[in-house]
């Protein structure tokens, strides 16, 4: 790709996202949805996070690519506060959730989340899945929760599923039913880890185009992932991480396009060559895996 | 080889099969029928004991039975939860209940409570209260510690999010993880169930009224006056009405988890 037309459909997106954002409803004051200063997240000896600054904006789509074990999932938990930081300072959407006193209840209903791993709850049905914290959390009645629960059903394309349980969908149906539950919640923005990576490939392309749609209505997004065509191709910016910083960040077309960084450079072969990609499972696992400092 | 492994193994539960054949015919032959019968199985003992023994005796057994499972099952899902807290002395508190009450004999319990208590305090409890503390507060410690294996085998992506879509620790806890606990542990909950059925019979320690006669007292009481074994046989073949479906049911629920994984 040439340096005009990366720049090119650089600006194209940015067109794009600026009209979808003036339609979306306006969000309180602060234009940054997430802001993340000198962040430090150690598990007893092993520092995993070692000094994070970064910031997304409103309606912004940031991927987060990076060698397993380079503190990826750690930063998103961060975010949302399912792993409490050991220094640093994260605020999301102009609250301070690394503010002892805050409600991270109040915060974590704003932030939609979504795991590799689904994380449907089995017991209930795909509806009670999309209902119960809106019904518990938010206190919405019955008949408004199943409205707004049927419609991010057909959001995700699967109106037809709600009597199902989640035990009875494939992979792909599930995740897009995760997506659909965090959604009912109005979330502000919605982080996203690996969402593609538990799922058999020929179910890949119907999540990431409901994420992209997400993307193209203006959702705030910041997405964990391996897919460097949906980086490349939805993201806004793209932040290379490995070792527990971030390595160097920018539009996808600078960063997997044309990356400054050795360590850049020797990640992207791995994931985009298909013949050293295979080595690179193995890898995962691997000596990257388990980086240590002691 | 003369001879092949599975035939040898054949030739050997042939073997086993005449024994044991020949066993039941020499008891049959040498056996006093006679007095067996009327020791074991005297129809009109039998006949006297019904249908007191269902319409009373049964009736109470289970009433003595879901009263402690009742109890216990509340306080088992307390201590569980507690045990579990991230508070220790709310964590000392549960493990120093389960471990006594695991350790010491059911009996004693009962002890304490049926005469310890109303001597020390003067105070009479109600039978069916005295009942159920004793059944519940031992059922209770062992309850705690299925229901903390049951909470803990829930995957700790269910919390994560729950609490990510803003739920409390609490509702999480209520709304998703104890529901799958739940299910988890209802086979072995069962098992408990029938273990309790068996040690309500202990109530017969308490000195019962004829009211309040349960299948054990009850036999017993019975086999004073007719000078027969027939009320215990009844009373054991009732026991077995209550727990051979229970101990179906866990088989039944068991099958199902593993078919569920
Ligand atoms: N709860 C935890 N306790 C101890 N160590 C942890 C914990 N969570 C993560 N780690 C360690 O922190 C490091 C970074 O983990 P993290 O999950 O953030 O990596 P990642 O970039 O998301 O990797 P992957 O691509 O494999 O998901 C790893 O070495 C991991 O073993
Ligand atoms: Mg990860």
């Amino acid at each position: 790709m040439t340096q005009d037309k990366a720049e090119q459909k650089a600006v194209e997106k940015a067109v794009q996202k600026e009209t979808a954002k003036d339609a979306a409803p306006e969000n309180s004051g602060d234009a940054k949805a997430i802001d993340v200063q000198g962040l430090h997240k150690a598990f007893g000896e092993l520092e995993v996070l070692r000094g994070i600054d970064f910031s997304v904006a409103r309606g912004e789509v940031v991927c987060i690519i990076g060698p397993s074990g380079s503190g990826k999932s750690t930063l998103l938990r961060c975010v949302n506060l399912l792993e409490e930081p050991s220094s640093g300072r994260v605020t999301v959407a102009g609250t301070e959730v690394t503010d002892p006193d805050v409600d991270i209840d109040l915060v974590r209903r704003r932030i939609g989340m979504v795991f590799q791993s689904f994380n449907l709850f089995p017991h209930l049905t795909v509806l009670e899945n999309l209902t119960i914290a809106q019904r518990r959390v938010l206190r919405r009645d019955r008949a408004e929760a199943d409205r707004i629960a049927r419609v991010n059903l057909e959001r995700v394309g699967l109106g037809e599923k709600e009597a199902s349980y989640p035990a009875q969908l494939s992979g792909g149906q599930q995740q897009r039913v995760a997506i659909a539950r965090a959604l009912s919640m109005d979330p502000e923005l919605m982080l996203f880890d690996e969402p593609t990576s538990a799922l058999d490939p020929e179910l890949v392309g119907d999540v990431l185009a409901v994420m992209r749609s997400l993307a193209d209505e203006g959702m705030t997004m910041l997405v964990v992932t391996h897919e460097m065509s949906f980086a490349r191709e939805v993201a806004d910016r793209v932040v290379f991480m490995d070792g527990g910083v971030i390595v160097e960040e920018g539009i996808p077309e600078r960063v997997v396009g044309d990356p400054q960084h050795e360590r850049t450079r020797t990640f992207l072969a791995r994931v985009l060559d298909p013949a050293a990609a295979e080595v690179g499972e193995v890898a995962d696992t691997g000596p990257t895996g388990k980086r240590v400092d002691r | 080889m003369p001879l092949s492994k599975r035939r040898r193994a054949r030739i050997i539960r042939g073997v086993q099969y005449g024994v044991l054949v020949a066993a039941v015919v020499i008891f049959a032959l040498v056996a006093d029928w006679h007095q067996l019968r009327t020791a074991f199985f005297d129809v009109n003992v039998a006949k006297a004991l019904f249908p007191d023994i269902i319409t009373t005796a049964l009736v109470n057994t289970v009433l003595y039975t879901l009263l402690g499972f009742g109890f216990g099952l509340a306080l088992g899902l307390v201590l569980a939860l507690m045990r579990l807290s991230s508070v220790p002395p709310y964590r000392w508190i549960a493990v120093t209940y389960i471990e006594f009450f695991r350790g010491i004999p059911a009996l004693l319990v009962f002890i304490a409570l049926g005469f310890g208590v109303p001597l020390a305090f003067e105070v009479a409890l109600d039978m069916n209260v005295t009942v159920m503390l004793s059944l519940g507060l031992v059922g209770a410690a062992y309850m705690a510690e299925t229901i903390r294996a049951g909470i803990q085998a829930v995957p700790k992506g269910q919390t994560e999010a729950a609490r990510s879509l803003g739920m409390s620790h609490g509702r999480a806890m209520l709304s998703i993880v104890i529901p799958q606990a739940f299910r988890i542990v209802l086979p072995p909950l069962t098992n408990e169930l029938i273990l309790l059925t068996k040690d309500s019979s202990l109530v017969y320690l308490l000195g019962l009224s004829l009211g309040q006669f349960e299948l054990a007292n009850f036999g017993r009481d019975a086999l004073n006056e007719h000078k027969s074994l027939t009320p215990i046989l009844i009373a054991g073949l009732l026991y077995l009405v209550i727990t051979l479906p229970l101990g179906q049911v866990v088989r039944r629920l068991e099958a199902r988890t593993a078919k569920a994984r």
